[in-house]
């Protein structure tokens, strides 16, 4: 049996001495090739999770383990590809630059860090931008600079924190469709948080539903749409009956918490 | 690009008729209402300002070349102190912002004395230090002046590392980036906005530097030592110091200018984010 992609093990992370807790006796596990969603209130410690499992935050107890390694060992051997909610751009790099950062961090060479940026750029859709500067870009471009950044070293997992939140719904729809694209081509795990349940129902293959203060998991929602999903998807009975449990655990998880 | 250079000369030379027209105007009419406050106006006072340009075409002293001609080889003197002083002031305050960065003991401990020294104090001092090492009888002079330029270098370079994005240096963190390697691609490009605000500062703080710095040490080549000698015979022949003065400001408003055309050249940016 292979490893699985990310293991969480007891993970509970308490912010200050004696502060809030964000999260709390987190046990969950990501098979290879998994599209996972977290999903939840504000406060619920989704992006907190996301950072444990990237090393950019130490649990407080328990641990990450990515693919059999350490988080730590993972993060320092560049397994996991991060995207943020803000595009997160050099301004004073072109974006064949901005995206070849990694590369040039790992020391690769002029010539290979040229064609990698190329394939990138031709498979997020951004060929002929390379010597444009982030500001020329609308947000959606921006994003999927910052896709094609994160995807440079071809990791096996990629780590997103809102990655479309910032922008329109129907700028958002479509990098959804082309995110779908992209994981099918990489064959990556993604974690993928977000606030939108459309979103979340619409790219996973589960979704991990959570409730706040101290951060929780309530329930694993499997998404039980057929992949490749097409903007008929969304238009599917399955797709509503899937939204609506989604919404309705993390009313559940509101009321319960006004209740205490 | 042209449309706006030419615009800016525009703006350069308007604003400099107004001050001159401002400064013919108060002469005016202190001289035809006879106020003597703050001070009283008179030949001596204020120099007609068509005396004071027509000063610079006249010799120097007698038998001398005309003064514009020696002011500008004593601009070039100082000019070059001021250069080193530069150079050396923003080396130093560079690498004394980068310290203080990343360690919080320096910072504490020393920011105090970083801010407060006194220069003119220190001036007569280093000019003993230095004296006599066989060194040229310049470099005194462009450390004092780097005294004055190296401290808005290091409090902007200090604030300009501090201010990088902290989701920039996450994502540099998500790629294993060594300390080094996030400094120079993510926190010092960061600092160049800030540290060109620094540069233009230090820029004219070093022709300040540099003119005060050849005093103690009794320097006659640079626009210094003119200044000093000029004062001395004001009485007689006033619109000299006012002419070395203009030629003191057009030193300083150069090496302001050059400042801020390499930033235009260095710093590329968001047209929103260029401080």
């Amino acid at each position: 049996m292979t490893a699985a992609a990310v293991s969480i093990r007891n993970v509970t992370k308490t912010f200050g001495k004696g502060g809030t807790t964000a999260l709390k006796n987190i046990e969950l596990e990501f098979q290879p090739g998994e599209f996972i969603s977290l999903i939840g209130p504000s406060g619920c410690g989704k992006s907190t999770l996301l950072r444990v499992i990237g090393d950019l935050i130490e649990p407080t107890e328990g641990e990450a383990v990515i693919g059999g390694k350490t988080a730590h060992q993972a993060r320092l051997d560049r397994d996991y590809g991060m995207v943020f909610q803000e595009a997160t751009l050099m301004d004073w790099r072109t974006v064949e630059k901005n995206v070849s950062l990694p590369l040039e961090m790992m020391g690769w060479d002029r010539g290979a860090r040229r064609d990698r940026v190329r394939e990138l750029l031709e498979l997020v859709e951004l060929t002929g931008f390379e010597g444009h500067h982030p500001w020329q870009l609308s947000g959606g471009m921006q994003q999927r600079v910052a896709i094609a950044r994160a995807l440079t070293f071809n990791p096996s997992l990629i780590l997103m924190d809102e990655p479309f939140g910032a922008l329109d719904e129907m700028t958002r729809d479509r990098l959804n469709l082309e995110l779908l694209r992209i994981w099918e081509a990489t064959k990556a795990t993604v974690v993928f948080v977000t606030h939108s349940i459309a979103e979340a129902v619409f790219l996973s293959s589960r979704v991990v539903v959570m409730s706040a203060r101290p951060g929780r998991v309530q329930k694993i929602v499997d998404v039980d749409l057929a992949y490749p999903r097409t903007n008929d998807t969304r238009e599917e009975t399955r797709f509503f009956e899937l939204a609506t449990e989604v919404r309705e655990l993390l009313r559940e998880s509101h009321e319960a918490r006004e209740g205490a | 690009m042209a449309v706006n250079l030419l615009k800016r000369v525009g703006i350069f030379v308007a604003v400099l008729v107004g001050l001159c027209a401002f400064y013919m105007g108060y002469r005016q009419l202190y001289l035809s209402t006879g106020w003597t406050r703050p001070f009283k106006v008179d030949e001596y006072a204020m120099p007609r300002l068509q005396d004071i340009v027509s000063r610079l075409w006249e010799p120097a002293a007698t038998d001398q070349p005309v003064l514009v001609q020696v002011l500008v080889q004593k601009a070039l003197f100082t000019a070059r102190e001021a250069a080193a002083g530069f150079v050396i002031g923003a080396i130093v305050g560079i690498a004394i912002g980068i310290v203080f960065h990343f360690s919080n003991l320096m910072r504490r401990g020393f920011q105090p004395y970083v801010v407060g020294s006194p220069i003119l104090a220190i001036a007569p001092m280093v000019v003993i230090w230095l004296g006599g090492q066989g060194l040229p009888v310049w470099m005194p002079v462009a450390v004092i002046s780097a005294f004055l330029t190296f401290f808005p270098v290091a409090i902007n370079t200090l604030r300009g590392l501090d201010s990088a994005d902290p989701r920039k240096l996450e994502l540099m963190r998500s790629y294993a980036a060594s300390e080094w390697s996030t400094l120079w691609r993510v926190k010092f490009p960061c600092a160049l906005p800030y540290l060109f605000s620094a540069f233009k500062v230090a820029a004219t703080a070093s022709v300040v530097g540099a003119i005060i710095g050849e005093l103690p040490s009794s320097i006659q080549d640079g626009l210094g030592g003119a200044i000093l000698n000029f004062a001395q015979y004001y009485s007689l022949d006033p619109s000299a110091l006012w002419a070395t003065n203009i030629i003191a400001a057009a030193l300083g408003i150069l090496f302001f200018v050059i400042v801020a055309i390499v930033e235009r050249l260095v710093v590329r940016r968001a047209p929103e984010h260029v401080a």
